[in-house]
């Protein structure tokens, strides 16, 4: 309402006279025109919207709540009343809960074997991405756009058309070496370097083609070689973009279900924490003093991430399926 | 200094004289991701078709017999339609809840506020997820106090508490709604940005006009960013095609809630049927490979414009 000028305010007392011999005020006396009922109207709207927007953030929120405030209620009461009675006094709040999973369920190694997979899953394919999108942005070579495109093609295949054949291949590598690649970290984090490439190379080969072609071709003429190009000016100058996939590849890693069940599924000392949970789901249904705590212990790191780093997280959606 | 370098660089140097030659760098700088594309996803991804068409044990041919026995049997049947039912509904509704809730998000103030909160299950694992909801649906039987938010506030309004994850009449509708709360924030951040790009003097010189704001909606927004509602429509697809852990953490794929990727895994570690395994398997790729051309020409569009 930034056109309320005197121009309009004059308007409201003749508004049918006001347009016409003002045409300079023009546009301003036609958004001011009833200014009152108008005003009314989108206050009337505007705290519409709130309240709904409110109602839906709710909405999205108070599931976890309702999970949050559960893991740390008693066992006994938490199947004697809803949570949400929780939130008035008489307040009985324990950590028990926490203790129990961390240690009787294995929830603290599972935590470890989390990390363990996540960190190399999530820096491997960054390394090997990136030099490969250095190569695909800045050199010439015959076949590239092909094998770029097909990489990007991949991105999409389902990873259910690919754990058969890398099963038998790990198993044929076993038979040959001696040494155990199923159920093993090492065979996880090559799955996960894998599957992660794709989108890896599209997003840093985008990212790097954009910069300014001068930067790389100064520094070739001043005797810089490509690995000094690319560890002394590309991997900084990419630094928030890098940023954006590794936090893309750890939550991705870090939730996965289906790889780790496939790979991992058979060694429980080495399941990261989604197997355990799916694990605890299956034989503990209904024991909520369990799964709680066990889910919220979980989910306690992509939120820190989340919140900490939402820029990144956010400039990594866009960047994967907006700008392209 | 960047003159010199600017004039340097029209003289004949080495570098752009050794460019013209056949050169093994760049093959060694996309060697390794080139070696575990190959291995663990084009080898893998031709070896499943090859298996498909053979027995559950790799030993015989058997021709189209597994996609046959997928497409006669009854239970699998009810995957496909299953699966078919996740893919409409869930898509639809990520879709166009999401952009309802980026319009509306657009014009509140603590607009970073709710986005956030709407945001935040994306981070979670489908497996937190499945346990959070599990304990939203859960169910004691009538009379019982109800601990599930859901059945609380049935009863609370005079209802009867409902098995909602084992209840065939909706235990899909259910698991959809899970997935809906997952995954409504990742197309609202999306859609909101595009939104943000219309150029306010259109939506003004609209509002001018005397346009109400669902004309504007209609008229205006949709079709301005109808490019970024198709990429994140197809990227609902790919996902919801592949839908596996929801179903497996809630129901296990049990009282008619199976779907593709987890009657994948079940004929894989459970019956150990590698054939029918690998049917299911390139059926979803066969139903993604339309959405792989679609994403092939839209990125060589964007190249062309570069």
């Amino acid at each position: 309402m930034s056109t309320m000028n005197p121009e309009a305010q004059s308007s409201l007392v003749t508004p049918q006279k006001a347009a016409p011999a003002l045409p300079m005020a023009g546009t301003a006396a036609k958004v001011g025109r009833l200014p009152l009922r108008q005003r009314l109207l989108s206050l009337v709207n505007h705290s519409l919207v709130a309240v709904i927007v409110i109602l839906i953030a709710l909405v999205w929120s108070v599931p976890t709540l309702g999970l949050f405030i559960s893991s740390f209620r008693p066992p006994s009461l938490i199947h004697a009343t809803g949570w949400w009675t929780a939130l008035v006094p008489p307040w009985s709040f324990t950590i028990q809960n926490y203790e129990n999973v961390l240690h009787a369920q294995g929830l603290g190694q599972a935590f470890l074997n989390s990390l363990i997979i996540a960190i190399p899953g999530t820096i491997i394919p960054t390394l090997v991405a990136a030099f490969a999108a250095y190569a695909f942005a800045w050199m010439e070579f015959p076949g590239r756009d092909w094998i770029f495109l097909t990489i990007v093609a991949l991105m999409v295949i389902p990873v259910q058309m690919t754990l058969i054949p890398v099963l038998g291949l790990y198993t044929m590598f076993t038979q040959a070496t001696g040494l155990q690649l199923t159920g093993n970290y090492v065979g996880i984090w090559l799955m996960h370097t894998a599957l992660g490439l794709p989108f890896a190379v599209y997003l840093l080969r985008n990212f790097f083609a954009g910069l300014p072609s001068d930067l790389f071709e100064s520094a070739r003429i001043d005797g810089a070689s490509n690995i000094n190009i690319f560890f002394r000016i590309l991997l900084p100058l990419s630094v928030p973009s890098l940023a954006s996939l590794v936090i893309f590849q750890f939550m991705w890693v870090w939730n996965d279900l289906l790889v780790a069940l496939v790979f991992m599924g058979g060694n429980p000392d080495r399941a990261p924490m989604t197997v355990t949970i799916a694990n605890l789901v299956n034989s503990y249904g209904s024991n909520w003093e369990v799964l709680t705590a066990a889910a919220f212990i979980s989910m306690a790191l992509p939120l820190v991430i989340f919140f900490t780093l939402q820029r990144y997280f956010v400039r990594g959606i866009l960047a994967g399926s907006v700008k392209g | 200094m960047i003159k010199a370098i600017e004039e340097q660089r029209s003289l004949p140097t080495k570098t752009t004289a050794r460019r013209k030659r056949f050169s093994l760098t760049p093959w060694l700088w996309i060697g390794l991701a080139v070696l575990f594309v190959v291995i663990f996803l084009l080898y893998p991804m031709f070896f499943t078709i090859w298996l498909s068409f053979l027995d559950a044990t790799s030993t015989h041919f058997v021709g189209l017999r597994n996609y046959l026995l997928i497409f006669t049997n009854s239970s699998l049947l009810e995957v496909l339609r299953n699966n078919l039912l996740w893919l409409v509904l869930a898509t639809v509704a990520t879709v166009v809840l999401g952009l309802l809730i980026a319009v509306l998000v657009d014009r509140v103030r603590f607009e970073s506020v709710a986005k956030a909160a709407i945001f935040v299950p994306m981070a979670l694992s489908f497996v937190a997820a499945g346990v959070i909801w599990r304990f939203v649906y859960e169910y004691e039987p009538p009379g019982q106090p109800q601990i599930g938010l859901l059945n609380a506030l049935v009863t609370a309004l005079g209802g009867q508490p409902l098995a909602w994850i084992t209840d065939s009449r909706f235990n899909n509708f259910a698991l959809i709604a899970v997935y809906v709360w997952m995954w409504t924030g990742f197309c609202m951040v999306i859609l909101s940005a595009a939104i943000k790009g219309i150029p306010s003097e259109i939506l003004e010189a609209a509002r001018c006009d005397g346009a109400g704001e669902i004309t504007i909606f209609f008229r205006i927004i949709v079709p301005m960013i109808s490019p970024t509602i198709a990429v994140v429509t197809t990227t609902m697809i790919i996902n919801i095609l592949k839908i596996f852990d929801i179903v497996y953490v809630m129901t296990g794929g049990d009282y008619g809630t199976n779907v593709v990727a987890v009657e994948y895994y079940q004929q894989l570690f459970n019956f150990n049927n590698f054939g029918v395994a690998s049917a299911l398997a390139v059926l979803l790729l066969l139903a993604i490979i339309p959405i792989m051309y679609f994403n092939i020409r839209r990125f060589r569009v964007q190249e062309a414009q570069r």
